[in-house]
């Protein structure tokens, strides 16, 4: 089955990033096809590489960009929601005038479309956090 | 946005839930971003709107005092984007003694076990 997901909240603070993952581990690993894990609302936070959790702790981000270096993962970070919370790409920073850029490898800023095009082309939409 | 999906190859249903009240927290204004971007893509949308998020219809919004965009007449030009199937839960209305009244669009009142019904017709369902 191929399976669209989208991760609603932060890492650390909620568990829905934590869920997300061990779904999207799940349906790999039974040969389900992930067509996209799109992240929203503080869900972008996820997609900072300037995270520095505990060392006796899970580091989420990182998880995220090694599930995708593996399995090849389209992970969409919304470009609105990103602005507003600090999330930018190189192309996003220089763009908008900032100094500094902070996305972790695998992850991708893209528009609300990839989020409906995913709806539009996976058999499910798992919807995690909100 | 390939071809095939602008000539309306693929329609799917979608429904998006919002539960929560319009501020407070940003789950309103960014799931109205969802809709009105989702437009585009000319799929059969649905909106229903329950528990706290039936206050994102009412009337006399005023935000002047916490410092956010008023957005409660984005509501009212949904119709221009072609969504026009805006349903709210009746127990979540009566549980907040909201009438039909009250409210800034034209919606159709279903009962809880009739959302429910509504859910289980939709392709994609997404909460907010």
């Amino acid at each position: 089955m191929k399976f669209t997901v989208m991760v609603n909240e932060g890492p650390y603070q909620h568990q829905a990033s934590d869920s997300a993952y061990k779904f999207v581990e799940a349906a790999l690993a039974k040969g389900h096809e992930i067509f996209r894990v799109f992240f929203y609302h503080d869900g972008v936070n996820n997609a900072t590489r300037l995270t520095t959790p505990p060392q006796d702790d899970r580091n989420i981000v990182n998880r995220w960009s090694e599930l995708a270096a593996k399995h090849n993962l389209d992970l969409v970070v919304c470009v609105a929601a990103a602005q507003r919370r600090g999330i930018a790409d190189a192309d996003e920073a220089k763009r908008n005038g900032k100094d500094a850029n902070n996305i972790a490898p695998g992850f991708r800023i893209s528009g609300l479309g990839q989020l409906i095009e995913g709806g539009i082309q996976s058999d499910r939409t798992i919807v995690f956090g909100a | 946005m390939s071809d095939e999906m602008m000539e309306g190859g693929t329609q799917k249903k979608f429904c998006y839930v919002n539960r929560k009240a319009p501020y407070g927290t940003i789950y309103a204004w960014e799931s109205l971003e969802v809709v009105l971007i989702g437009a585009a893509f000319e799929q059969d949308v649905s909106l229903v709107f329950l528990d706290d998020g039936v206050y994102q219809l009412t009337k006399g919004q005023d935000t002047a005092g916490i410092g956010m965009k008023n957005f409660s007449k984005t509501y009212a030009a949904l119709e221009m984007y072609d969504v026009e199937k805006l349903y709210v839960e009746r127990e979540s209305m009566e549980a907040r003694g909201i009438s039909e009244e009250d409210l800034l669009v034209d919606v159709q009142v279903l009962s809880r076990a009739e959302i429910a019904d509504l859910m289980e017709e939709q392709d994609v369902v997404l909460s907010f």
